[in-house]
């Protein structure tokens, strides 16, 4: 407990280190930014250590209560910070993986104007993720949600000059902010059911006061979910992701690959009772990742932006977790989080330099032969390469997502599309990573490169690359031998998975299928790219609408703009001068031509003043006379 | 005593710097000032006197002194945790428009700030009055003043605009007074003690389509100055021609008048009536949310897209009000306390803008950040508070109000939570076209905020952050008010 | 004494009435409108005297003393306000005297 109790510090820490930058960032040398911006960051994760050494001699759920933040009627949130295995797992992620990419970006944003204010947002992104996932009531998780969004949101337009990045910055804010309004109005619901939003207290209420499979858990659920995925990237709000990527590379390794976009998956597996308890939330959960993996897979192939296709992929990987969570394989998608967080920011990590040393070149097609001038990364890009294809055995993919296929066919809730998806989108994964590598790194150099990356940058590189491939040794499949550290350091906090009778002696073949739908998706890309020259093209040319959709991502962006984004513009421009405001300004118009019309009889001509004393004498008098 | 001495610094002191200001204009300044700050901090020092329990006695300060017995009008006002906080709050803002005006206001300095402090006057006395005469009285103390800030200082457009906030308020001030007569009367002939006293009349009985009518010229004047929606046409003009300081005052106090009045006066005087207009009021409220932000979405003039806010962000104020129950009602009067704030501060930046460019249209804007990049991190703050974003103050009264109304309709629960989303789309519009994109030429070599731009600014991006954090100071101060309320809107007053 | 019927004086005082109404009417010279005026009280007096000797009552000699003096001091406003005029515009036609058309 005695070193549980600094756990405040983590987020403190970085907030800390933003409050600093943003007061006085500005008169500050570049030196003094990278040491608070980083070194806020390392210091968070050596007390995160600390505390994880402390958390394993004595595992358990630690509460400890910042300030009560407000109390109105029964809603009292405070500012507490919950600790068990699910959030001590993601701040390990978010802190270590956070102190690599700030010691990255102390070398990639060396020469940007906007130093202190980049560190600020990343700091501030950092404390704003810590709270997220260490939030023990859904106000302050609220809190910390909205908080990456509004960072997410600042470091996607961090370069503000060009439109296109400001267009891609609020895309991405506002198509989240539909999600977070659905999590909020789940928030309502899940009130008005149980009078408190503290996590613990619904967890354990929501079996006792919903029955299984009732319709208001569902809405529960699903409203939930929707927060989910407009935070994970996920159909139906999976395409802001994309464009995100007109941040600085760090920025998407950082957020749109390790972190924030996994917040959907925290968010489900933290309530995972109350999903438990609706199977038609579990079987939407299942088939929006493996639809989301399906068609953010295929985009990638057909994408030219080298960050384009990570973030694509990155849309499909987190459809693998939704796909594990929907199956109920809670710490298959936890495990898959953990590996995918290294060897994720590992790859657009890499990118970040690849685009660096060509003169911010993005497209992939004129890239080409970087094996040999940048060896390095390409050692360190094919680790995260070959981690994302899940190359077998030696690889952290292979086992994270070896368990999320095992369970998606075996697992009780799991069955036999939504395994089919998945192993298609194995495949899928391993074409267009293949080609990535293949189209980037092969062939021959069509750009030169003009600069080598420092220290920096080399080492974030090199410890994640070992972390994509040793991560996956933490939980090997239980046919291999005993060694499940993940799901055993989860198994306070979330169930294991049940299978389903009798299918344990499958488990050898459903290996080797997966196995083979790697190596078949390698192989294919191998034939496209390398093996005979000019077949893409080809292939392209066939496939030509369909290319053209997928590249598109599927039409989204046009479907969206129609439906909504343009009749709101409409909306707001036909009523500009605002409608009702005519109302009165038409009564003023009849008061005023009124006014108009009498001052007419005012004419100044006396005889036709005389003539209405006459005519209303008369009017008088009959009047006398007749009433 | 003390709130009596609070309304009569102002006026004294309005008088006293209107006089100055042939000798000086910086010594009317001064004294406007001060005369503001003494009241502001007399007013925070009784409310930490009072912390932590509010609930001891009734009304935290209460003077009762009959005046014109004959018609049963009396010097009675009384403060609680809603009225205090909303005086802190008054007198805050009101500082801070003496002091955005140091600059921008050069001509007739003496009577800009006489009219200024009156309308501090009028406002501070309409939250603390408690006799419905003298209520009147105050309604109208602001009115007038206000009506020449507009129209003196204004810009361009300002003699229309002017005019056109006159007769808003003044023909919806009409009714309510024709409620209050009635009131007067009814009370009377049934009693027999004619008086205009609010605990007295708080006891008044008289019948449903009686009580239907008089409730309905209150609230006339209620939701014209809150504004609901399809009342609010004067707010956009009001709030775009008046100058900066007039603008702070009008969306971050007039509007708040409302509110209280509906809260003060319309729930405990009509209860009955009150339950029987909920559905529609709420319904209003949700309109005006969306509405509101549809239109200030499609603004291409800065202040007038704020003004928009302000009918959207007041729907969730009317929306909360008429939800009826202590998550929604404490959520008004953070959301109160919020939009004051927000809104004032995206005023004053606007006419920090305004006068260093000439300007409030948006398209001719952009690419202030690298000029600018401590007003760009302050107006940030500020649009981050208007679309809600947790940490901030608005948050927490935008949660609190549409909590409360999904306990008493999900519907609108649901459809004014879509407001936030839109509400997302027009804050990110100003920042958008102001601070990001290309740099336009009109914002080359423009100044950072000044000292006295600062010295507004920076107070109230600290307070919108610690009450975003720590909100139960304001809620521990309304906590009694609120459930006061709350308990005799659940009452009867059917004979 | 033969009484000359009441409804013969009602009558030419109607006319007389109807002539100066007329006439003010259509004249555009403002002194015949003024005379003309100036019928139109008499025709009002003759009423009066025709009825105060119907009813042999004072009272509507009294109204005709009335009418006279106010018919004095109203011709000499009058005449005062037609010499400014004349002053002014040079001209008598009340058409061209709208100045204070609204």
């Amino acid at each position: 407990m005695s070193t549980i109790e600094y756990l405040w510090l983590v987020p403190f820490l970085p907030l800390l280190g933003a409050l600093l930058l943003i007061v006085v960032g500005r008169s500050m040398s570049k030196a003094a930014i990278a040491w608070i911006g980083a070194g806020s960051v390392v210091l968070s994760a050596l007390v995160v250590i600390v505390i994880g050494i402390g958390f394993l001699s004595s595992p358990g759920v630690y509460e400890i209560s910042v300030w009560q933040w407000f109390v109105v009627g029964n809603l009292n949130p405070s500012i507490e910070l919950h600790l068990d295995a699910l959030s001590l797992i993601f701040i390990f992620v978010i802190t270590f993986v956070g102190f690599l990419i700030h010691v990255y970006s102390v070398e990639f944003m060396r020469e940007d104007s906007g130093y202190a204010r980049f560190f600020a947002c990343l700091n501030l992104f950092v404390c704003s993720m810590l709270l997220l996932v260490l939030a023990g009531n859904l106000v302050l998780l609220y809190l910390g949600w909205e908080g990456v969004g509004l960072c997410s949101y600042l470091l996607i337009g961090f370069w503000y000059e060009d439109p296109k990045n400001g267009y891609a910055a609020r895309k991405a804010f506002i198509i989240t902010r539909v999600g977070d309004t659905a999590m909020l109005i789940g928030l309502f619901l899940l009130f008005s059911t149980f009078s408190t939003l503290d996590i613990e207290t619904i967890l354990s209420a929501a079996p006792t006061e919903w029955e299984q499979g009732s319709s208001i858990a569902t809405l529960a659920a699903l409203l939930l979910l929707g927060g989910a995925v407009g935070k994970s990237a996920q159909l139906p709000l999976q395409n802001w992701l994309p464009d995100a990527m007109a941040g600085p590379t760090p920025v998407s390794a950082l957020i749109h690959a390790a972190t924030m976009v996994t917040a959907g998956v925290y968010l489900i597996a933290r309530m995972y009772v109350v999903f438990e308890l609706s199977p038609v939330a579990m079987t939407t959960v299942g088939v929006v990742g493996a639809v989301t993996l399906l068609i953010a897979g295929f985009s990638a192939i057909t994408q030219t932006d080298l960050k384009r296709v990570l973030a694509y992929s990155t849309i499909s990987q987190i459809g693998y977790m939704f796909l594990a969570l929907g199956v109920g394989a809670w710490s298959a998608a936890i495990f898959h989080f953990f590996t995918h967080a290294f060897f994720k920011a590992l790859l657009f990590l890499c990118a970040g330099v690849i685009i660096e040393a060509l003169h911010h070149e993005h497209d992939i097609f004129r890239m080409g032969g970087l094996r040999k001038q940048l060896p390095f990364v390409f050692v360190a890009f094919f680790a995260g390469a070959a981690s994302l294809a899940a190359l077998p055995l030696v690889t952290s993919g292979f086992y994270s997502k070896d368990m999320i296929l095992w369970y998606a066919w075996a697992g009780e809730k799991g069955n036999g599309l939504l395994y089919a998806a998945g192993l298609v989108g194995a495949l899928v994964t391993a074409l267009y990573t293949a080609r990535l590598v293949i189209v980037t790194f092969f062939g021959s150099a069509r750009t030169p490169v003009s600069k080598k990356p420092g220290w920096h940058m080399t080492l974030p590189l090199g410890v994640l690359a070992v972390l994509s491939i040793t991560t996956g040794f933490l939980e090997v499949p239980h046919n291999f031998w005993h060694g499940q550290l993940i799901s055993g350091f989860l198994s306070d906090v979330l169930p294991a998975t049940t299978i389903q009778p009798g299918s344990e002696a499958y488990e050898w073949l459903l290996q080797l299928v997966a196995v083979m739908a790697t190596l078949v998706g390698v192989f294919i890309g191998y034939y496209i790219y390398m093996a005979t020259p000019g077949l893409h093209e080809i292939v392209k040319m066939k496939m030509a609408p369909l290319h053209g959709l997928m590249q598109a991502g599927w039409g989204f962006d046009a479907l969206y703009d129609l439906l909504f984004v343009r009749p709101v513009t409409w909306m707001a421009r036909a009523n500009r001068g605002d409608i009702i405001d005519g109302i009165y300004t038409g009564i003023a118009w009849v008061t005023m031509a009124a006014n108009r019309a009498f001052a007419m009889t005012q004419n100044g001509v006396m005889r036709w003043y005389v003539l209405g004393i006459v005519v209303g004498a008369l009017l008088i008098i009959t009047l006398g006379i007749f009433v | 005593m003390t709130l009596i001495a609070f309304i009569g610094t102002l006026m004294a002191g309005g008088i006293v710097a209107w006089i100055t200001a042939r000798w000086s204009e910086t010594l009317s300044r001064w004294i406007a000032l001060t005369t503001v700050l003494i009241d502001l901090v007399w007013s925070v020092v009784i409310l930490i006197n009072n912390r932590p329990d509010f609930s001891a006695t009734d009304w935290l300060i209460r003077f009762d002194y009959p005046w014109i017995g004959r018609f049963g009008i009396g010097i009675s006002v009384a403060a609680d945790g809603l009225s205090l906080i909303l005086l802190i709050l008054t007198f805050f803002l009101g500082a801070a428009s003496v002091i955005v005006s140091w600059r921008e206001i050069r001509q007739r300095v003496g009577f800009f700030h006489f009219n200024l402090l009156w309308v501090l006057a009028g406002i501070a006395g309409v939250f603390v009055v408690m006799d419905l005469f003298l209520f009147y009285f105050f309604w109208e103390v602001m009115l007038i003043p206000m009506y020449f800030l507009i129209g003196i200082w204004g810009h361009e457009n300002r003699r229309y605009a002017a005019m056109k906030f006159f007769i808003f308020t003044q023909a919806s001030g009409l009714m309510m007074l024709l409620s209050i007569l009635g009131l007067y009367f009814i009370h009377g002939n049934n009693t027999g003690t004619y008086t205009f006293d609010y605990f007295e009349l708080l006891t008044a009985t008289f019948g449903d389509t009686a009580g239907r009518w008089l409730m309905l010229g209150f609230l006339a004047a209620f939701i014209v100055k809150l504004p609901v929606v399809p009342f609010h046409s004067w707010l956009p003009d009001a709030h775009s021609q008046a100058p900066t300081a007039g603008s702070v005052i009008l969306a971050g106090l007039l509007l708040k008048t409302g509110a209280y009045g509906i809260l003060r006066f319309v729930l405990p005087l009509f209860p009955d009536a009150a339950r029987e207009f909920s559905n529609v009021a709420m319904i209003l409220g949700v309109v005006g949310i969306i509405y509101g932000a549809l239109l200030a979405y499609g603004q291409t003039d800065l202040k007038r897209l704020v003004a928009y806010t302000s009918v959207s962000h007041m729907g969730f104020v009317m929306l909360g009000i008429f939800s009826f129950n202590e998550l929604a009602f404490q959520g008004v009067v953070m959301q109160l306390v919020a939009h004051g704030l927000s809104t004032g501060a995206l005023f004053v930046i606007a006419g920090a803008l305004y006068e260093r460019i000439h300007t409030r249209d948006l398209s001719l804007m952009g690419g202030f950040w690298s000029g600018t990049p401590f007003m760009g991190f302050i107006t940030l703050v500020f649009v981050m508070a208007s679309l809600g974003l947790p940490g901030l103050v608005n948050f927490v009264a935008e949660f609190l109000i549409l909590n409360g109304a999904w306990q008493t309709s999900h519907v609108l629960a649901v459809i004014g939570a879509i407001g936030l989303v839109l509400a997302m789309a027009y804050s990110l519009r100003i920042m958008r076209k102001i601070f990001f994109g290309p740099v336009a030429d009109i914002g080359v070599g423009m100044r950072d905020l000044t000292l006295c731009e600062k010295v507004v600014l920076v107070p109230m991006t600290l307070l919108v952050i610690f009450l975003g954090l720590f909100p139960q100071h304001v809620f521990n101060a309304s906590e009694k008010s609120v459930k006061d309320i709350l308990a005799m809107v659940n009452s009867n007053n059917k004979p | 004494m033969n009484a000359i019927p009441i409804e013969y004086g009602l009558i030419l005082a109607g006319i007389l009435f109807m002539l100066g109404m007329v006439s003010v009417l259509i004249r555009r010279n403002i002194i015949f409108m003024l005379i003309s005026v100036e019928i139109m009280l008499n025709a009002a007096g003759l009423a009066f005297i025709v009825a105060g000797s119907k009813w042999t009552q004072a009272d509507g000699q009294i109204m005709f003393i009335f009418i006279l003096t106010m018919a004095a001091a109203e011709v000499s406003v009058g005449l005062a306000l037609i010499l400014q005029i004349y002053h002014q515009l040079k001209t008598l036609d009340t058409d061209a005297a709208n100045r204070m058309r609204g």
